[in-house]
């Protein structure tokens, strides 16, 4: 399995095929019929996606009433009440700071110990790292559920349970095999002459490391730091055992428990309100990163 | 996010001439954070977890209060006798042998029409707006899977929900709470999930589709392949590695479920019709302090789950090529 960087747009059999980019051809009859019965199915599928999304972003603006009596009409006004009304009294603002904090401090740490990590396994001969390599990756097929209860006792012998450097440390240590697994593979990639150079030039281990290197596997960084972040963002498991003090909730935990406390007839409009809070920005970062995790990460074929 | 390691096992390293055997105290420094810091991370959080859980699975231990006696294999037999966890366990299986096979078949004929369809002459050129319905099916993904859950229980919803309003609008009048009812729960949180998993391996089945050498998508339409052959007989045994993966991927969610579980069906549904071992072990260590029970189940799953990996890699990985 290999991390693919971007779509393989320019496989190396097409180009040397057809060197000039091939014109546009009418369609066979065949062909033309065959596009317009995918392209249904297609945006079929599209609107089964869109559908639910754009319900939960029209409801938000809706009044409780509004959301039950008529769950298809648009919003009467775009009125804000609802977002003011979780943000503030439902505590999602405080819920979203929390898990920005966390995540993003996992995020970091997760990332440079983890590359530095697969930097040494990939790179330095030395007895054991085959051990550690499969130890590490071993990390990937346990299912997370069966630690949560020692977890929760070790945290707790640290007297770090309930604070977010616990939570934090909990993260980096779950991420750790993912990003290892896959930043290994690009720092195998990467040509031993840069490193030789870098050794002549005097460079020791750690500018190696830090001014050579590291830049180098940075598309391969940005791949594994876009789904650390997904995953850690979605995490919430680790959280409703460790981090049970309501103050320090993630953003996930807050939605969970609001849900749970609400019952379904409470303030729907808060809630459909949280739930747009919590998408959109992650529906916007992923816009923004989409070129990168397009073709993202899958067992790559042309190698 | 489980990952199912598919690299072939690392060689030695081939280069690194004349960059070790030195040992410097730089070089001692070096390997101290860079290797010991994560190690020791790894270690304390996640590998000794994972070994004291099966010690514990041992014991009667229910707290800090006493300490742990060692009563052997008595918790795995309490397990099978336990209905609910029969139940529970039952239930994961359904999860995984369902949830891979719908989201697999759906996200593959997907991506098929979007690179098979267009043009069919030459290489695989892909449908007009591919990138359109790529991006937007990948929406899904990137939401989080409590949010999921929560906006499900709400289309699943008997009063005001999407679904039952879709169903009115087309003439039928019900009012089905279909996490409510026994019926329907499970294939209702089924859908929940294909839903959110769908986007996510069609980018990844294009991705592989598109990596197939072009010299053997037009041998095969010169030699008379229609779209449905060339897919299911040239197409499908080439991304056939893709697929075992997202089998196991997906397997290994299907034996959790924690989150959609908790989040749609609270307590495990209707007279328990959906519960799921994760769940169950959750309640069964934080609400009745049974810590030895519930790691007890908790190592029966992670046995089951490799059982499940090893059985999907190397059954995809013989049949066919070498």
């Amino acid at each position: 399995m290999s991390v693919d960087l971007e779509e393989p747009r320019s496989v190396p059999a097409r180009s040397a095929s057809t060197p000039v980019k091939p014109r546009r051809r009418r369609m066979a009859p065949r062909d033309r019929v065959f596009t317009v019965v995918a392209q249904t199915i297609l945006s079929l599928w599209a609107l089964v996606v869109l559908l639910p999304l754009l319900w939960t972003v029209f409801s938000s603006f809706k009044s409780s009433g509004g959301i039950l009596s008529s769950p298809f009409a648009m919003p009467e006004e775009w009125n804000f009440d609802n977002f003011v009304t979780a943000w503030t009294e439902a505590g999602i603002g405080r819920f979203f700071g929390n898990t920005v904090l966390v995540v993003g401090a996992a995020l970091v740490l997760v990332m440079l110990l983890g590359a530095m990590c697969a930097y040494v396994l990939a790179r330095y001969e030395f007895p054991g790292r085959q051990v550690l390599y499969y130890g590490l990756i071993a990390g990937l097929t346990f299912p997370l559920f069966l630690a949560v209860v020692p977890l929760f006792f070790i945290m707790e012998s640290l007297y770090i349970r309930g604070t977010y450097i616990g939570l934090i440390l909990a993260y980096v240590g779950f991420a750790l095999p993912f990003t290892v697994f896959f930043l290994y593979a690009f720092f195998r990639q990467l040509p031993e002459e840069i490193a030789e150079a870098a050794a002549i030039d005097g460079a020791g281990d750690f500018r190696t490391f830090f001014q050579v290197m590291l830049p180098m596997a940075g598309p391969g960084m940005a791949s594994v730091t876009i789904f650390n972040f997904l995953g850690l963002w979605n995490q919430f498991l680790i959280p409703i055992v460790l981090n049970t003090d309501r103050d320090k909730y993630v953003l996930a935990q807050g939605l969970a428990n609001m849900q749970a406390q609400q019952g379904y007839d409470s303030d729907w409009g808060a809630m459909f309100a949280s739930v747009t809070i919590t998408i959109v920005p992650v529906l916007i970062v992923y816009l923004i990163f989409q070129r990168q995790l397009q073709g993202g990460i899958g067992p790559g074929t042309d190698k | 996010m489980a990952v199912v390691p598919t690299t072939a096992p690392p060689e030695s390293v081939p280069r690194s001439r004349g960059r070790r055997a030195r040992i410097t105290p730089a070089r001692v420094l070096f390997f101290a954070l860079f290797l010991g810091l994560p190690m020791l991370i790894y270690v304390v959080f996640v590998v000794s977890p994972f070994v004291q859980a099966f010690y514990y699975s041992l014991t009667d231990w229910r707290g800090l209060a006493r300490a742990p006696q060692f009563i052997g294999l008595d918790n795995y037999i309490t397990l099978f006798h336990d209905d609910v966890f029969r139940r529970a366990l039952r239930n994961n299986m359904i999860f995984m042998i369902v949830l891979p096979t719908v989201t697999i078949t759906l996200a593959f004929i997907l991506a098929i029409l979007v690179t098979v369809g267009g043009d069919s002459r030459g290489t695989i050129r892909g449908i007009r707006g591919a990138t359109i319905f790529r991006v937007v099916s990948f929406f899904p993904y990137v939401i989080p899977a409590v949010v999921v859950g929560i906006l499900f229980a709400f289309i699943y919803s008997p009063n005001g929900g999407l679904l039952n309003g879709l169903l009115n609008l087309v003439g039928l009048d019900i009012h089905i709470a279909w996490l409510g009812d026994r019926r329907f729960a499970l294939a209702a949180i089924v859908a929940a999930v294909v839903w959110s998993l769908v986007g996510f391996y069609m980018v990844l089945f294009v991705a592989a589709i598109k990596s197939i050498p072009s010299e053997v998508v037009e041998a095969a339409r010169i030699d008379g392949a229609g779209r449905f052959r060339l897919s299911v007989a040239v197409i499908l045994p080439m991304v056939r590695e893709n697929v075992s993966t997202a089998a196991v991927y997906m397997g290994i969610m299907a034996l959790d479920m924690f989150v959609y579980i908790n989040v749609m069906t609270p307590n495990g549904g209707l007279g328990k019709s959906t519960e799921v071992v994760s769940r169950y072990l959750y309640q069964t260590a934080f609400s009745d302090s049974r810590f030895g029970l519930a790691s007890a189940m908790g190592v029966v799953m992670a046995l089951i789950t490799m059982l499940m990996a090893v059985i999907v890699l190397f059954g995809t990985r013989q049949k066919g090529e070498r």
